[in-house]
């Protein structure tokens, strides 16, 4: 039975062994046809959980309900199945290197559809236009910019019109025109398609100004989550420091070590 | 009472047998899979002919140039010797037998290792560490069958081509040191190479040994390259494992497979 939320994790735990625990007792909700950012400093976890909702590891603990369906249960068909619906932008665009910019996109299409390659053309077209590089269709990955290999797998995981799609730092490394081009297609391209979103980032100001609200981690453990105006007006410190990119503060700057003094053998 | 040392170097030990061991049970794992997932690519046959113009077409000059080299000294050492007895009409049996049986798969499939196996594994390494093994997996799609079962049956099927590639052009390149250069009698050259080298025997005997090669390395490379650690390092390391355990493996199965294709006893 379809639900407001798209995706529902409760309770949600995971852990490599017994001494290496990743997340602990997670508990989202996912609204149909929102933005929602995942945030936190590196290592917090964020993209175990994105993977998590993609069923590529099962959760230790804990429940994830993608569309009404249990990740858990479902075999390697239901799983395929499920992403089929799904898109996913890596960090850095993971595009496949031996094909060309046109065939990337077509990719999925070729694999998982019959549609003739007129058609499959006519919507690798589509989806380069709707990125602004319909012109580089003939490129290879090599021959782009960072930031135009970014649209191009971003067309690529919009080929298939995915009711969520979920994006793996998608700002990391982009120069400012580049950035802003990015941030725009992942709102304008959630609210045309009808889909739902999940952006896993550490870039606080870029995501804050198009998300419709953030949970943030921190060691694994959900410490907040808000609409990104809750966010910016935190008085909680780890938020504070986050958001606003304090050197230090209970994120200490220096990594745990002997005392100062001690090092440097004044002592 | 053994001292701490010792009982550390035993620890080692069997820290790394047990890890060996794992090891070769997750290929032989993915061995299996790549099997079962070959299906896939039977039924879209360009992805194994792409795979055989990069794996194949691509190895082509080093094994033709070796090839004829190779067959060239075979030509100058085996006269030298037949010729201390007289029998110098024989060296086209020489040349050829040394090729078919041991020197065609055995060289082709070291130079094979060397060029198609080592660029099989850096490729599928820097597939994995640049995310898209992981982006075809989110796709739906298994890596197994669209990237390693294609590559795989690409290299079973090169290999055997590539060493008797290798033998005809050794057998030319002793012909041309022996017949031309040195002027043994031409047609005693062919018509005792004809007689003395056996089909079954001989020929069918070598393409067996080169299809053990080419699953053995192919198998190497890939699972290489799939299992490498995602960084720089890691994919070099994987590369270079390739290139020494495809060598060992070919040296070791070569021998296994000589003694028991003797028939001399």
């Amino acid at each position: 039975m379809a639900t407001d939320n798209l995706v529902e994790i409760s309770g949600v735990g995971y852990a490599y062994d017994k001494r290496r625990t990743i997340l602990s007792d997670i508990d989202m909700k996912i609204p149909r046809g929102k933005v929602v950012a995942i945030m936190g400093i590196s290592g917090s976890g964020k993209t175990t959980l994105l993977r998590l909702i993609a069923g590529w590891f099962k959760p230790t603990r804990g429940d994830i309900r993608v569309d009404g369906v249990l990740t858990r249960e479902l075999d390697r068909d239901g799983l395929y199945s499920m992403r089929r619906r799904m898109g996913m932008l890596f960090q850095f665009g993971a595009l496949f290197t031996d094909l060309s910019v046109y065939d990337n996109v077509a990719f999925q299409m070729r694999e998982h559809t019959d549609l003739s390659e007129s058609m499959i053309h006519d919507i690798v077209m589509m989806k380069l236009h709707a990125v602004g590089l319909r012109g580089a269709h003939h490129l290879m990955p090599s021959e782009l910019s960072g930031g135009m290999s970014r649209r191009v797998a971003l067309a690529r995981a919009i080929a298939l019109d995915p009711m969520l799609m979920m994006y793996d730092e998608p700002f990391t490394g982009l120069d400012p025109i580049a950035l802003g081009v990015i941030r725009k297609l992942v709102r304008r391209l959630n609210d045309t398609l009808g889909s739902t979103s999940i952006i896993v980032t550490h870039d606080v100001q870029e995501a804050l100004d198009i998300v419709d609200y953030v949970y943030y981690l921190s060691e694994g453990v959900m410490v907040a989550h808000g609409t990104p105006e809750e966010m910016r007006a935190s008085t909680d410190p780890l938020v504070r420091q986050f958001v606003w990119g304090e050197a230090d503060g209970p994120v200490a700057y220096q990594y745990p070590s002997r005392k100062f003094n001690e090092e440097l053998e004044l002592v | 009472m053994f001292n701490r040392g010792a009982i550390i170097n035993i620890r080692g030990l069997g820290h790394r047998t047990i890890d060996s061991v794992m090891r070769f049970g997750y290929a032989s794992r993915f061995f299996a899979l790549t099997l079962l997932n070959s299906g896939a690519c039977f039924r879209r046959p360009h992805l194994i002919v792409r795979e055989l113009y990069y794996t194949g077409v691509q190895s082509m000059i080093i094994i033709l140039v070796s090839g004829l080299f190779v067959g060239m000294v075979l030509g100058f050492q085996g006269y030298q010797t037949l010729n201390t007895y007289g029998s110098e009409s024989a060296l086209g049996v020489l040349v050829a037998l040394s090729l078919v049986r041991e020197l065609g798969p055995v060289v082709s499939g070291l130079l094979f290792a060397s060029r198609a196996g080592s660029a099989m594994t850096a490729e599928i390494g820097l597939m994995k560490t640049t995310e898209q093994l992981s982006a075809m997996e989110m796709m739906a799609v298994d890596p197994i069958a669209r990237v390693v079962a294609p590559r795989f049956w690409a290299g079973v099927v090169s290999m055997p081509l590539l060493a008797a590639i290798f033998s005809a052009m050794g057998v030319y390149g002793g012909y041309l040191i022996g017949v031309v250069l040195i002027g043994v009698d031409d047609g005693s050259f062919w018509s005792q190479m004809q007689s003395a080298v056996d089909f079954r025997e001989d020929i069918v005997n070598g393409v067996i040994k080169s299809v053990v090669f080419g699953v053995a390395v192919t198998w190497i490379a890939l699972f290489e390259g799939y299992d490498s650690p995602p960084t720089a390092e890691g994919v070099s390391g994987a590369t270079t494992r390739t290139v020494v355990t495809s060598s060992l493996a070919i040296l070791g199965l070569d021998f296994v497979l000589t003694a028991f294709m003797f028939r001399g006893i």
